[in-house]
């Protein structure tokens, strides 16, 4: 099964790249693969490269140490990067001895400032918690803390804040729009909150089925979308006044990852089709200098 | 008429330890602190409030998978069975719950179709053939297709994790479903679409639901009524339309405030000041006063309780009819 299919990104230093898509297309893999965490039984081809390195076929001591350190995930699911067996702070230690040396009551005070900065109450406390005696939001922010433990320059956020709600989660972006500005730290927001993706990316890339198909500034993506599923995302989004309706989800379902159509991926569910559309994958093509779009009729 | 689901004065607390761990004193953390709701046949109330503020933990005393500290929970008029029993186990059945973590809900081991039919099997509904056409009937209904049935959890993007979960839940036809981010980790397209099937399944079986979200849109969308918590206990309730479009406790206006937008014209934020509050060191007063812009003297001393505005709606702020 192919999960992706050629996927040309570039991130700059202290730039926020918002990436949404429907689920399934391959925002997650994505980063996966860059990072080398997909196991074995993955392939994967192409190129990433992190300051002119090339990290595909790095081997994987070197790899260990530039992941956390230069690029830091955080995980969509709490339970793929905590471990339920050690408190929190032991856990924040690890990662700060791993990537900053840090030990002893450096790093203990290291990690009572992160858990600050993440707005949890009471962080001395908290340190010595399991997983289970946090509330969902506080595991997704210790998880945020240690992704930013290493001080990385670039952070893959996978759906960061979706535990929490949103006063908390104003000030955890916030938090991380800090960091950018003072760092330089680059960020790529892996999000479905469109709202969330418009307030704190500079950029977006939306992603159907393994492909990119649009990528533009984020004023353009929500003012004049010109792909037509990006217009279906923003179609089914339900607001928070007026007369209630009912939501409108995109027609037809995602096509099976080995049975995609031979051309646009989005034909069969698309409004605007014509012919020419089932010929061949359209080529992501410039529409303006900043505005890429993979459709005939954009 | 009784409702589905009563809950009244409903707390849980946990002994922790106070202070730089591993030293520190004995101390007592309110998670959930004196809930009252109901809840009827066939209607859905929301959920909302501050990450920490007690909504899971008020989830599971629901269902009785953690044992209350105080007040009662009654199903259909009658006292919730204790845990493990046979009389809850039976309850149970009817009585179903998505996780807010669905990787941590998840068997590893186990094909994702295995998993869905699991409910049949543990109580010995159908048969095999049966299960499995209930099963592929129900993947189809949130969204997913039948290859999604052999796989295993890791395999699954988090969205169609997501949908697993929920499809499990809804294969013993529950009356309850307490759903608990049941759509955080979907695509917009696909929330439309699971909201829809909820609301469609509410209407044609009369499910109710407790869903809990921190998406007010999606909150408003389904709820024909909401609850808004901070620190363990409920601030403000009432009708939805008229709870996000005027807030009147200065926690939920706050709350409204943040919500991200991707249309220009921006609300002005209220941006919450001073320290998270701590459930071990509850404030005196109203617990919401060392943040709140509008507190008065009364305020640090005297605890508001939850009372009905004029408008019908229920707020727990002294003030609440000079700020709205
Ligand atoms: N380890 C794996 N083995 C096989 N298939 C996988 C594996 N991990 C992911 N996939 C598949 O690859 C596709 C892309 O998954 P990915 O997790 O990147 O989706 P996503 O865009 O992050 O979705 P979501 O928004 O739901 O998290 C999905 O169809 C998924 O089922
Ligand atoms: N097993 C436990 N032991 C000790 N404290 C706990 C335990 N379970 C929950 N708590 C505490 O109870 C409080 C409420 O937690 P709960 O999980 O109910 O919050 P929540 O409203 O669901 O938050 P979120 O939106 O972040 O998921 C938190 O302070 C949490 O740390
Ligand atoms: S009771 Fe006082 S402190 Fe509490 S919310 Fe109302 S005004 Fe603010
Ligand atoms: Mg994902
Ligand atoms: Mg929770």
């Amino acid at each position: 099964m192919r999960a992706l299919h050629g996927i040309d990104l570039e991130v700059r230093r202290g730039e926020a790249l918002g990436l949404v898509g429907e689920s399934g297309c391959g925002k997650s893999v994505t980063w996966l693969a860059a990072l080398g965490l997909l196991g074995s039984r993955a392939r994967v081809g192409g190129a990433v490269r992190l300051e002119g390195r090339d990290l595909v076929g790095t081997p994987v001591a070197e790899l260990e140490r530039v992941r956390g350190r230069h690029i830091a995930m955080i995980f969509q699911d709490p339970s793929s990067s905590l471990n339920p067996v050690h408190r929190i702070g032991r856990q924040l230690g690890e990662a700060l001895k791993l990537h900053r040396g840090l030990d002893g009551g450096a790093a203990e005070a290291e990690a009572r400032r992160l858990l600050d900065r993440v707005h949890i109450a009471d962080a001395q406390r908290r340190l010595g918690d399991y997983p289970h005696e946090l509330s969902g939001g506080m595991n997704q922010r210790v998880m945020i803390a240690m992704a930013l433990a290493g001080q990385p320059d670039l952070l893959v956020a996978d759906e960061p804040t979706t535990a929490l709600d949103a006063t908390v989660q104003a000030q955890i972006l916030e938090l991380l729009g800090e960091i950018r500005r003072d760092s330089g730290m680059a960020l790529v927001l892996i999000s479905h909150d469109l709202g969330v993706v418009a307030e704190n990316t500079d950029r977006v890339c939306v992603m159907y089925a393994g492909r990119i198909v649009e990528d533009a500034p984020i004023d353009t993506v929500f003012e004049a979308p010109a792909h037509p599923y990006t217009k279906g995302l923003l179609a089914a989004l339900p607001e928070l006044d007026g007369a209630r309706r009912v939501l409108t989800p995109i027609a037809g379902v995602v096509p099976e990852p080995w049975n995609l159509p031979k051309g646009c991926s989005f034909a069969p569910r698309c409004d605007r089709r014509v012919d020419a559309c089932e010929a061949a994958p359209p080529l992501p093509t410039l529409r303006e200098a900043d505005h890429r779009v993979a459709c005939i009729r954009a | 008429m009784t409702a589905l689901l009563e809950v009244s004065n409903l707390s849980r607390v946990y002994e922790v330890r106070r202070g730089a761990w591993p030293f520190g004193r004995q101390a007592t953390l309110h998670a959930v602190d004196g809930v009252s709701f109901e809840l009827p046949a066939g209607r859905t109330l929301g959920l909302v409030g501050e990450s920490g503020c007690g909504k899971t933990t008020t989830a599971k005393l629901v269902l009785g998978l953690v044992p209350v500290t105080g007040g009662e929970v009654r199903i259909g008029g009658e006292s919730l069975p204790a845990a493990g029993t046979p009389s809850w186990r039976a309850l149970r059945r009817r009585m179903q719950m998505v996780y807010q973590d669905p990787l941590g809900a998840l068997d590893r081991r186990l094909s994702v179709g295995r998993q869905v039919m699991e409910p049949l099997a543990i109580h010995d509904i159908g048969k095999p053939a049966e299960r499995l056409d209930k099963a592929l009937a129900m993947l189809d209904a949130v969204g997913l297709a039948q290859h999604h049935f052999d796989r295993f959890p890791h395999e699954l993007s988090g969205g169609q994790r997501q949908r697993i979960v929920l499809a499990r839940a809804l294969m013993l036809d529950p009356q309850l479903l307490v759903c608990d981010e049941p759509i955080s980790a979907l695509d917009v397209s696909i929330q439309a679409q699971v909201v829809n099937l909820l609301l469609a399944l509410q209407q044609k079986l009369g499910l109710a639901y407790l869903f809990i979200s921190h998406d007010l849109r999606m909150v408003r969308q389904v709820s024909h009524e909401v609850a808004v918590m901070y620190l363990g206990r409920i601030v403000e309730q009432g009708d939805p339309d008229r709870l996000f479009a005027t807030p009147a406790h200065p926690y939920t206006q706050a709350l409204v405030s943040a919500i991200p937008t991707h249309a220009r014209a921006k609300r002005q934020r209220v941006v919450l000041p001073g320290e998270p509050p701590n459930p071990v060191d509850r404030p005196a007063g109203c617990a919401f006063h060392p943040r709140c812009r509008h507190a008065t003297t009364r305020c640090r001393v005297e605890a508001p309780a939850l009372r009905i505005l004029a408008d019908g709606r229920r707020a727990a702020c002294h003030n609440a009819e000079q700020i709205a």
